[in-house]
């Protein structure tokens, strides 16, 4: 029984070896990024495959924050945020019905909200440019706002009608039984029970967003307007690409990303409905 | 306390009928328990009960109102599931008390029922606790608590015990009977297991594809099985069933012996209980397969040449050799005749 209970300690030592293996390379772009960041200028080419720089400074970090910088990331933030939010609210919405309710309609609706998420991008960018153009939104936050949320719906929609599937129908007829109008059945019982899932789709399109640049480069062209990934392309000219700004604004980038998980991440433990159920 | 009247009650989906001609009335403080085989449609006329399903024809009353159109919120009935159903994220304190929160009675005025059921089902220790720091049992008691709190007009359970283990089973289903002594509320209870119906209902309803069996207290649907779906279905271990074909005097079986029965029988059943071994040799004779010894019972599967299988229960232990041949006399005031359709044969004394 001792050997079922506690394994080998060969077996302990190799396997936080193999995930520390697989930490490290996760993460070594990241301490790259980091590196190159804090590397000052002239040693860029000359220490280019050191681990650490024989010198560090802050000064690339002083530049970016002193440049339109901080204007791309306002964008990004206000843009992100409320591509989260208008998904989040419309994917808890669809994904609530396609999981509890039978309606005419429902496979069709279901099959086509599958196709959109099988053509490459790059397809339908010159049809959304034409529409976009149309509804004379080009140049403007909306335009990236209204077209993140259409593409991140299905995907968001799916994954909440998973977190719904997972709640037990009883728990809602109880609630009715003791009183509840469905309404109130989803306010009470329901919602705070979805909070992992709404905090999963609100991370998941929060990154998508925050990182996307395809629709950001055709769609914005006026400075004032441009996100990060856009105002990244700011540090490469002609003739050079200026490593040390671009990875000090990378880091930078990291930081809303990284809150923004701190801070839904409580909701994102799972388990919540144990309990719930039988034993 | 009120009754609940079922006139006529259909179900169908789409084109499928899941029940039909329900036609039932449960008295005031009755505890009315459906049983019949998975699929027969007992959970589904609970759900139409509660206003879950919507009622395809006929007329529900409860408390003299008909409740057809009306939402479950409107119907004052609890509802305890088989899955239990807690509130995961709420205290054992609130979810019992949620049907009053939500009827927005102050939180001191919910106190007080709360602190009462929870004395009743002996979880004052575990109100401040998560349903997921509860056992099976607890948890099926704070589903027990939350409808007693409400103090509804109706109970209803649906397979309350399936998921509790055999020991705890029969705890819970003492403390079921214990409570409705003690509260006497109108109770329908659905389960498929027929030592819960006849142990705990004051009337069985026996149902089975869609349609009610027979409806009457334990011991007349024990003694007298309206056909041979109730009769199998009723009593553990089951009826014996042999078929015969008919003579003047009764029924004549595949070996020539006669057992009595009415005109018009064509089977007639007879309970393990019932069928003795005859020690002075007159009688069918049958060979002893198995045999399963209980204790206070002994259980003979034999085999009756011809005529199939059946089973003696007998008293204590009893003497016999696997293999051997023992001769078996039923109890002849307890043979069930049967007709053709299966349906019992009135006996004319």
């Amino acid at each position: 029984m001792a050997a079922l209970g506690r394994p080998h300690p060969a077996l302990v030592a190799g396997k936080y070896l193999a995930l520390a293996a697989y930490v490290a390379f996760a993460l070594f772009p990241l301490y790259w990024l980091v590196k190159i960041a804090v590397t000052p200028d002239r040693l860029v080419y000359s220490e280019g495959t050191r681990y650490w720089p024989s010198a560090a400074t802050w000064d690339n970090f002083r530049e970016v924050l002193g440049s339109d910088f901080l204007r791309f990331f306002g964008n990004s933030v206000i843009v992100s945020l409320s591509t989260a939010a208008i998904t989040a609210v419309i994917a808890a919405g669809g994904g609530y019905a396609f999981s509890r309710f039978d309606f005419r309609g429902k496979r069709l609706v279901s099959a086509l909200l599958l196709l959109t998420q099988m053509f490459p991008l790059l397809i339908i960018i010159a049809p959304i440019y034409r529409i976009v153009a149309a509804l004379g939104l080009l140049n403007t936050l909306p335009s990236l706002i209204v077209t993140y949320t259409a593409f991140n719906i299905p995907f968001a929609l799916f994954l909440m009608q998973s977190f719904f599937d997972g709640i037990p129908k009883d728990l809602e007829e109880a609630a009715m039984i003791d009183g509840c109008r469905r309404m109130q059945a989803l306010r009470k019982v329901i919602l705070p029970l979805t909070l992992p899932g709404l905090g999963a789709t609100l991370g998941f399109v929060f990154t998508a967003a925050w990182s996307e640049i395809l629709f950001a480069l055709m769609l914005i062209r006026k400075e004032e307007h441009m996100t990060f990934p856009v105002g990244l392309l700011n540090f490469v000219s002609k003739f050079s690409v200026d490593w040390g700004q671009m990875m000090a604004a990378g880091v930078l980038a990291l930081v809303p990303s990284c809150l923004f998980f701190a801070f839904i991440q409580r909701y994102l433990v799972q388990g919540l409905t144990s309990g719930a159920v039988k034993g | 306390m009120a009754g609940i009247e079922l006139s006529g009650i259909a179900k169908s989906y789409g084109g499928t009928e899941v029940l039909r001609d329900v036609d039932l009335a449960v008295g005031e403080g009755e505890f009315v328990v459906l049983v019949g085989p998975s699929g027969c449609g007992k959970s589904t006329l609970l759900r139409m009960i509660a206003g879950l399903e919507p009622i395809s024809a006929g007329e529900l009353r409860i408390g003299g109102r008909r409740m057809n159109e009306v939402p479950p919120r409107g119907r004052d009935i609890a509802m305890v599931f088989q899955s239990y159903a807690l509130y995961p994220h709420m205290t054992v304190a609130r979810n019992m008390g949620f049907p009053m929160e939500i009827a927005h009675r102050p939180k001191a005025e919910r106190a007080g029922p709360v602190a009462r059921a929870a004395e009743v089902l002996g979880l004052q220790k575990l109100l401040d606790r998560y349903p997921r720091a509860l056992s099976g049992g607890q948890r099926q008691r704070v589903a027990m608590g939350r409808a007693i709190v409400r103090q509804p007009q109706a109970f209803l359970f649906d397979e309350p015990l399936s998921n509790l283990d055999a020991a705890l089973r029969v705890e819970m289903r003492l403390e079921i009977a214990r409570l409705h002594h003690r509260i006497g509320a109108t109770t329908v209870y659905v389960t498929h297991d027929q030592v819960e119906a006849m142990t705990l209902a004051d009337r069985i309803v026996v149902m089975n594809a869609g349609r009610i069996q027979q409806v009457g207290t334990p011991m007349d649907l024990y003694d007298r099985p309206a056909n041979r779906f109730v009769a199998g279905f009723i009593g553990s271990p089951t009826m014996n069933m042999v078929e015969g074909t008919p003579v003047p005097d009764g029924l004549r079986l595949a070996d020539g012996t006669v057992w009595p029965a009415p005109p018009g029988a064509r089977a007639l059943g007879i309970r393990p209980e019932h069928l003795h071994v005859s020690p002075d040799g007159t009688g069918l004779r049958a060979e002893v397969q198995l045999i399963e010894r209980l204790g206070s019972d002994t259980n003979l599967f034999c085999e009756a040449p011809g005529v199939g299988p059946l089973l003696a229960r007998v008293h204590g232990d009893v003497n016999v050799a696997l293999g051997s041949t023992v001769v078996l006399t039923p109890d002849l005031a307890r043979l069930h005749p049967f007709d053709a359709e299966g349906r019992r044969v009135v006996q004319i004394r």
